[in-house]
């Protein structure tokens, strides 16, 4: 029998970081008090028109960019009609005829085992990413039959992602959109925090025979975490190949996942297959994009968008910074990413190895294996770490003069985590962990311990 | 005496010279809207606040330094652009009591002129319609159904027939804003024009009305019929006040996208004398069908008063004239079913008692809102907009209407510089028989004429050339180049000084039997 093959594809919406929506002047902010960040456009009110924010199509280019895609020049607004009530005007303006950027790639890196001792890198195709507008935020209160609005994120700027469906499983998913998240943040293009709904994904899911035609798919929603997408893709994969071996069918439905469940559930908002009745944005006019060639003489970067003047400016990407990291360091590959995918773990790194004479291959031990686990053990960020880079690159400093052993040096840490304000020296004195380098004190001890234990001492010579 | 070509007492004039104060002035309009309530030009009157207004005008008045020609000067704007602190209603149930908390961009260009807002305008439903008889408060009468020009050539049935059923039509759909001109109520008026909703009603109640290019003023605040084609149009009793509400207009609007950017500068029109360099197009498909004989006349008679008068006259085709009509069907509904989709009832206008769900809530309050007309395009419109559909109706539609655009590059680009054509069919018609037809029948009718400008985005203008064998006015239109309204609104102006289009001879019981004579206060400019 021909093995299962799953088949992944991802759309990602992140919400682009800006000051003003993607159309209109109005606040992004989260968390604001209902409707208190809705302008005349976002409410939808007759004869308001859009006009584009500048910096969300930087975003949109830096981030197309950053994704080795063709950024179009001329590219295109559409409006895409269905009646709900988180969407004002009844329509959506997004682009989908002719979007901004199309064809790129993302490379992600997995671990092979669990150790963390091999990774392999794997690319997904980005198939294009697309401006469009948020909605906004509907609450269904059923025990008063009615439904809140709030319109605070309507009209956002969103870029969606589209990732081809060449991920496998939950651990590429999850890894391709870790990367995502990853470049998005370094770009600042967005702020990519799924917890505040900066960054949604919803997986295309589908299972075939080896050799044969892809089967039906089906797309999952409501995914709040990165942990989550992993498990929801898995289950829709495990729960398709169930149904199929049955004899059963897919349809080609919207399922939700239930993180308290850990299943996916047919969605019942989504009945039968919308018609959007696409319709170009009479409104706004084609979106023209320059580069140093096509730039007209007349015209200077501030009056409009650059393409080259924006990828000359753009940061090290996390691959790159990688790179660099086990170039400068020493370190290896998988340490580098561990790095990178803890928040404020490369700047804490690097300020402890300027601060120490260890060399930066054992410094990386301390900071993956002990602070890391001890970060994690106690949900801490960096930020908010006891233990700062300066008390542990003094820690650091006393065993690399050996003053202390290794196993003193954990000892000490353990203390420097109670966050009492000791420096390491004062605990080292306190808990007496100094190494002895005298000779004759060392002979002393041992003669004190074997004194003490003259049967074993016997038993030992004895052999 | 005759306005336009004749003497014209310039209001404006008046005021600076203080021969007239601007609460005068607007009073007398005030009064003369009471008195020609029957005509139903007006939906709102914004009586408190335009007298304020005045009173500020006349404040810088006194202390020498009014704003410019506009300062004190009543106007009315037609009820589909957004009026802060004035009811907005498009003459829809759906929009019946709302508030706009925001003025229009050429609403409040005209209020930091010092014009004074008399009120808005009566239209047909959200500005579909060519008659202003589809609206939610009535029909708007035509002035011109109660002037001695028209009683005197019309036979009434019977004596108790009279007024009452023979009114005529004012054309549309910015047939309030027309009337109001045309009565005397104000100076000038604000339309929309989006296949001839201004110059429609023009050429029924006598007056000018100008559609600009599309992109030279601002749609923002004006709520939109079909987005790819609407202007905002000019409502005046002469062609040089056109050119100075034109002037206070025009301009990029930071927030319309759709506005050029080039600066504009306003122009004052110079009187023609030699007219030998002008090049004047005859389009043979503007003889459509239904053309009237009178019409066909009067225009042949234009055609001559410009050759006579040294003009180069061609005749010229833009052969896909006639695909039009079913061109503008689809493109206008289409937008009209995506304009009107935000007409839900959640955030603003009607919203029905219906709560069972938001669904059914949405499709109360539409179907409550919305009059037959309203829903009947946006059923079309969505038809075309379907998956299936979409290619063989709307972007076909879309490549026919570059051909349409492309007949007036073509021609305007043999060395024709404006094209002249008739402007309606026939003089307006009684209500009575209008309404035998359907809104789409008569739309389709109507807009043969005017629509291609409308596709095309060019400028156009009807200039008031005749009265017909009914005693009702009759005009001409010229259609311009891209961005040329100078050369346009000039040639107009020399045409209508050769006409001399008759003054209307109103015979309405004004409230304060005043000296108010209305043949001397024609124009502001």
């Amino acid at each position: 029998l021909a093995p299962w093959v799953p088949v992944v594809g991802l759309e990602i919406h992140a919400q682009i970081s800006s000051n003003s929506k993607l159309f209109s002047g109005s606040q992004v902010q989260f968390a604001a008090p209902p409707n208190s960040l809705v302008s005349f456009f976002d409410a939808s009110l007759p004869g308001t028109l859009p006009v584009l924010n500048r910096r969300c199509v930087e975003a949109a280019v830096m981030t197309g960019l950053a994704l080795n895609c063709s950024i179009n020049k001329k590219s295109l607004f559409d409006r895409k009609h269905y009646f709900y009530a988180d969407l004002p005007a009844g329509y959506q303006i997004t682009q989908q005829r002719v979007p901004i950027a199309v064809n790129g790639s993302l490379s992600y890196s997995l671990c092979i085992d669990n150790k963390m001792s091999q990774m392999v890198t794997k690319t997904v195709r980005i198939k294009q990413i697309q401006l469009e507008q948020d909605s906004g935020k509907s609450l269904h209160d059923d025990t008063r039959s009615q439904t809140l609005v709030d319109l605070n994120r309507a009209g956002v700027g969103l870029m969606e992602v589209v990732m081809e469906p060449d991920m496998c499983c939950g651990e590429e998913a999850a890894a391709a959109v870790r990367e995502l998240q990853l470049i998005l943040q370094t770009l600042g293009s967005s702020q990519a925090v799924m917890a505040e709904g900066q960054l949604r994904v919803d997986a295309n899911v589908s299972v075939h025979h080896l050799g044969e035609s892809y089967g039906v798919r089906t797309e999952v929603k409501n995914i709040n975490s990165i942990r989550f997408l992993a498990k929801a893709v898995d289950y829709e994969i495990q729960r398709q190949i169930e149904e199929l071996e049955k004899g059963g069918t897919i349809l080609n439905e919207t399922r939700a996942f239930d993180s308290k469940l850990g299943c996916t559930v047919p969605m019942r908002d989504k009945e039968g297959k919308q018609d959007y009745r696409f319709m170009p944005e009479p409104n706004l006019p084609p979106l023209i994009l320059y580069d140093a060639k096509s730039l007209p003489a007349n015209l200077n970067h501030q009056q409009v968008v650059n393409i080259d003047w924006i990828h000359e400016r753009l940061p090290d990407l996390p691959s790159v910074k990688r790179a660099k990291l086990v170039e400068r360091y020493g370190i290896l590959p998988e340490h580098s990413f561990t790095l990178l995918n803890e928040d404020g773990l490369t700047e804490f790194f690097e300020n402890v190895v300027k601060q120490t004479q260890m060399k930066p291959k054992r410094v990386i031990g301390w900071i993956l294996n002990d602070l890391l686990s001890y970060l994690k053990q106690h949900s801490l960020t960096v930020k908010e770490s006891p233990v700062s880079s300066f008390l542990l690159a003094d820690l650091l400093n006393l065993l690399e003069k050996k003053e202390i052993s290794s196993t003193a040096a954990k000892q000490v840490l353990a203390e420097l985590w109670k966050g009492e304000g000791k420096t390491p020296l004062e605990i080292v004195k306190e808990k007496k962990l100094e190494l002895i380098q005298d000779q004759k004190e060392l002979e002393q001890i041992c003669q004190a311990v074997i004194d003490g234990q003259e049967n074993e001492v016997i038993m030992m010579v004895l052999g | 005496a005759a306005p336009s070509g004749g003497v014209r007492f310039q209001v404006s004039a008046a005021l600076r010279e203080g021969r007239v104060s601007p609460t005068e002035l607007c009073q007398r309009c005030l009064s003369l809207i009471k008195s020609t309530r029957f005509l139903n030009a007006y939906i709102t009157v914004a009586e408190e606040t335009a007298l304020k207004q005045a009173e500020e005008s006349e404040k810088r008045y006194r202390r020498g330094q009014p704003l410019g020609v506009l300062d004190g000067i009543p106007i009315a704007v037609k009820d589909n652009f957004n009026t802060a602190g004035i009811e907005t209603t498009c003459a829809s149930n759906m929009l019946k009591g709302y508030i706009s908390p925001y003025n229009a961009t050429v609403v409040q260009k005209l209020l930091d002129q010092g014009a004074v807002l008399l009120g808005k305008t009566n239209l047909d439903e959200f500005a579909m319609g060519s008659g202003s008889t589809d609206g939610a408060f009535g029909p708007v009468r035509n002035p011109w159904s109660y002037s001695k020009q028209y009683k005197e050539k019309s036979v009434p049935k019977s004596h108790s027939e009279d007024e009452e059923s023979n009114w005529v039509i004012s054309g549309g759909s910015s047939g309030g804003s027309a009337a109001a001109v045309s009565s005397f109520t104000c100076f000038a008026a604000l339309g929309s024009d989006t296949g001839g909703s201004t110059r429609n009603p023009a050429a029924h109640c006598g007056i000018v009305g100008l559609k600009p290019t599309y992109g030279l003023i601002s749609r923002h605040g004006l709520i939109p019929l079909v987005n790819s084609m609407d202007v905002p149009g000019i409502l005046t009793r002469c062609v040089d006040d056109a050119a100075v509400v034109l002037g206070s207009l025009a301009g990029h609007d930071p927030k319309d996208s759709t506005t050029i950017q080039d600066n504009f500068k306003p122009f004052e029109l110079p009187d023609l004398t030699d007219i030998s360099k002008l090049s004047i197009g005859i389009p043979k498909e503007y003889h459509a069908p239904g053309l009237s004989s009178e019409i066909l006349a009067l225009w042949s008679k234009a055609t001559d008063l410009f050759k006579n008068a040294g003009a180069k006259v061609i005749e010229v085709s833009l052969p896909h004239t006639r695909y039009s009509i079913v061109c503008y069907h689809v493109l206008c509904t289409a937008e009209v079913a995506s304009n009107m989709a935000r007409f839900d009832g959640l955030e603003y206008g009607h919203r029905s008692d219906m709560n069972k769900s938001t669904e059914s809530m949405y499709a109360a309050t539409r179907r409550e809102g919305f009059n037959e007309v309203v829903r009947g395009r946006i059923l079309s419109g969505n038809y075309f907009l379907l998956k299936q559909n979409y290619e063989n109706y709307f972007v076909k539609a879309q490549k026919v209407r570059r051909l349409i655009a492309d007949d007036f590059v073509k021609v305007f680009g043999s060395g024709v510089d404006i094209l002249l054509t008739p402007t309606t069919l026939s003089d307006a018609v009684p209500y009575m028989e209008f309404i035998k037809e359907d809104n789409r029948t008569r739309s389709a009718q109507d807009d043969i004429l005017t629509q291609a400008a409308n596709m095309a985005g060019l400028p156009a203008i009807n200039v008031p050339s005749g009265l017909s064998e009914r005693g009702l006015p009759v005009g001409l239109q010229f259609i311009g180049q891209s961005f040329q309204e100078k050369q346009l609104l000039t040639v107009a102006k020399w045409f209508e000084k050769q006409v001399k289009f008759p003054m209307i001879q109103l015979e309405v019981k004004s409230h304060d039997h005043s000296a108010f004579q209305p043949q001397k206060s024609a124009s502001f400019s």
